[in-house]
């Protein structure tokens, strides 16, 4: 291939595990590359970035990157990105989740994650739909959608999952679609500046399941409809319940300063520590 | 080296040993009977400049242990049935990515919420097998105030020298109960080892068939990829190769099994030629030598075994001190659990047991009345 046409985030790219096992028009590939653009944007170094994540197909996005990352366990990921960013907070730990890891299994540790304003950034794909097990509803499906649990439509109320980890006080919490990698790119380079725990929720499409059992079957009918119903959110505070009824609300719902969890541990090392070792990182490699 | 005398709970014992033993991190979440643990690590270990935090619930509070852990520290949380059961999930995770740790497991009465503020030996199965599929961890058992320290100590050492969660399977006596003990100044510390090659040359799990490998800290530039799926040395996914997944498991298993009479440890007392042969660990073995030193001096050729490290289950050490005993009792605090290993490992010995739950230590008379019970 001729090095000039590949991708410029191929080098962020463990080369040696492609082909990835994403579907083909998978929004996966847009996150990822959004994410690497926000990167670069916030000027984040690289070599200190520890993606963590959990179960699912977004889960599977920090394998694919040479970083250090752990792949946990199902809704998990918050607690070891908590361990991990406690332990070193010169870590840059970024969370992949999903729907149904973040909103379902996982939605306490997300919640206290964002409540203790833990300088974490979280990004959240959302694709209303459990995409690894085969299109079963998830939390965030929208109400009267189908997947293979819900074949004659979701009975039960989707999360707005933006408006909850805000409510539950992360400093900055964003929603954006995969049709819109701009607005993504700078809400992720926002997320990454912040100190505290940032929320990016990305609506994106998986045609293999969502479109398919919602009569949406190509991804770019999947793109177009997201950016159709998109409505950004100082236009949205205008409108009634009734108008916004299907509508995805995009942009900015947090951006605040507050007192970040991981700063607070290391004041109270430096009050408490009576051995002139406040900070113990690496703990593990000291022998008698 | 100066030592100092303290007269404190197991519970602080426990506490105390894990720092000693470098531990800075610990999540913890309240539970009955072992919050004193986490209580005295959140006062002790800013001190030391270590990291304590109150997690949401015992699974993440393991999740925040492990991520701590692979960050470069030696972490810890303590627990007891109900935290333990919640656990399972993490300590499976943990055994796949070889991750080092420790569990004190304060064990109560149980099923479910059962007897909060009782003691009970009813978890050590579940220590042993209480996560899905086949793995192997350590587990040990102390009964006084002194083994909590001192056991503590050592189990977080076996969890570097393997690299796998190490449970400290003590119980609401032992955990509440204070007791004068002796702190020395300095324990032997296992220090993790950095891997010798760099970053281009070394692979995570790259190890021999039942043994391990040095793991760097995140940040330190290997880039490495840590999954609970089957993975090959790379680390990377290697989830539906069935020699992958073989040589894996195996691998995780025989680390553990091939080291058994190096990892395991029995203490015996006068069973060379003893017809009976009293088994217990944990806190029914001290009423058990009660009972022992109390039908010898009755006229009983009794003999004593305390089983210090459980899990591995120290098959052989066993069978070399019971196997010539004409009656074998097991004394433990649930309705038999590692009597059914003393069974399996002494076909040959009539093995009885001697259970007891609701909350209570047996007497050393109830045992002594099982030792006469049956006698010609």
């Amino acid at each position: 291939m001729d090095e000039n046409r590949e991708n410029r985030f191929m080098k962020y790219l463990r080369k040696d595990r492609l082909p990835h096992i994403f579907c083909a028009g998978c929004g996966n590939g847009i996150v990822m590359n959004t994410f690497f653009n926000g990167m670069e944007m916030a000027e984040v170094d690289f070599e200190k970035v520890v993606m963590v994540s959990g179960i699912g197909c977004s889960s599977r996005i920090p394998g694919y990157v040479k970083c250090d990352s752990l792949h946990t366990t199902h809704g998990r990921p918050i607690s070891f990105a908590t361990g991990i960013k406690l332990a070193n907070p010169e870590n840059e730990v970024v969370v992949f989740t999903g729907d149904g890891d973040a909103a379902a299994i996982g939605g306490n540790h997300l919640i206290h994650g964002a409540r203790r304003n833990i300088n974490i950034t979280v990004i959240c794909i959302n694709n209303s739909i459990y995409g690894m097990t085969g299109g079963q509803i998830s939390p965030t499906s929208p109400k009267g959608s189908y997947g293979s649990t819900a074949p004659y439509g979701a009975l039960e109320r989707p999360f707005k999952l933006s408006e909850m980890v805000k409510a539950a006080g992360a400093t900055y919490v964003a929603r954006w679609t995969t049709a819109q990698p701009v607005q993504l790119s700078n809400a992720i380079k926002k997320a990454l500046k912040n100190k505290g725990f940032s929320f990016i929720e990305v609506m994106s499409q998986c045609p293999t399941y969502f479109g398919r059992k919602n009569k949406m079957r190509s991804p770019i009918e999947m793109l177009k409809w997201m950016k159709e119903e998109s409505i950004v959110k100082r236009r949205a505070d205008k409108l009634s319940a009734e108008e916004l009824e299907g509508k995805i609300i995009v942009g900015e719902f947090q951006n605040k300063e507050e007192p970040e969890f991981s700063d607070k541990v290391c004041q109270l090392l430096e009050a408490q520590c009576t051995t002139g070792k406040p900070s113990s990182t690496r703990s593990a490699f000291e022998g008698d | 080296m100066t030592s100092e005398d303290y007269f404190i709970q197991g519970n602080e014992a426990c506490a105390r040993g894990a720092i000693k033993a470098n531990c800075r991190f610990f999540a913890g979440y309240p539970i009955t009977p072992s919050t004193e643990i986490a209580e005295d690590m959140a006062v002790f270990l800013p001190r030391e400049g270590g990291t304590f935090v109150q997690m949401e619930d015992e699974i993440s509070t393991l999740g925040a242990v492990i991520g701590a852990v692979w960050a470069g520290m030696k972490g810890m949380t303590a627990t007891s049935g109900p935290g333990f059961s919640l656990m399972q999930e993490h300590i499976g995770y943990a055994v796949m990515t070889e991750t080092p740790l420790v569990i004190v497991n304060m064990q109560r009465g149980s099923p479910s919420t059962g007897q909060p503020t009782m003691a009970s030996q009813g978890d050590m199965m579940q220590a042993r097998w209480g996560s899905q599929g086949d793995y192997e961890i350590i587990a040990l058992s102390p009964s006084s105030v002194q083994e909590c320290f001192d056991f503590t100590v050592e189990a977080f050492n076996l969890a570097e020298k393997y690299r796998v969660p190490v449970m400290v399977m003590s119980d609401e006596n032992v955990g509440h109960m204070r007791e004068k003990i002796t702190i020395p100044e300095k324990v032997e510390v296992k220090a993790r080892s950095m891997p010798e090659e760099g970053p281009d040359t070394y692979l995570p799990y790259r190890a021999d068939p039942d043994g391990t490998s040095p793991m760097p800290a995140l940040g330190d530039g290997y880039k490495i990829h840590i999954t609970g799926l089957t993975h090959d040395e790379r680390g990377y996914p290697d989830a539906s190769n069935p020699q992958a997944h073989s040589k894996l498991v195996k691998r995780l298993c025989n680390k553990i099994r091939h080291h058994t009479n190096e990892i395991s440890r029995i203490k015996t007392e006068n069973v060379e030629d003893a017809e009976i042969i009293i088994i217990s660990y944990g806190a029914p073995s001290r009423s058990a030598l009660k009972a022992v030193r109390t039908a010898r001096d009755q006229g009983l050729n009794v003999g004593f075994i305390k089983i210090d490290v459980v899990w591995p289950f120290p098959e052989e050490m066993i069978q070399k001190a019971a196997g010539n005993a004409q009656r074998v009792i097991v004394v433990e605090m649930n309705l038999g659990q590692i009597f059914y290993e003393v069974q399996r490992v002494l076909p040959e010995v009539k093995v009885e047991l001697a259970p007891k739950i609701g909350g209570e230590m047996h007497l050393p008379e109830e045992i002594l009345k099982q030792i006469n019970s049956t006698k010609d």
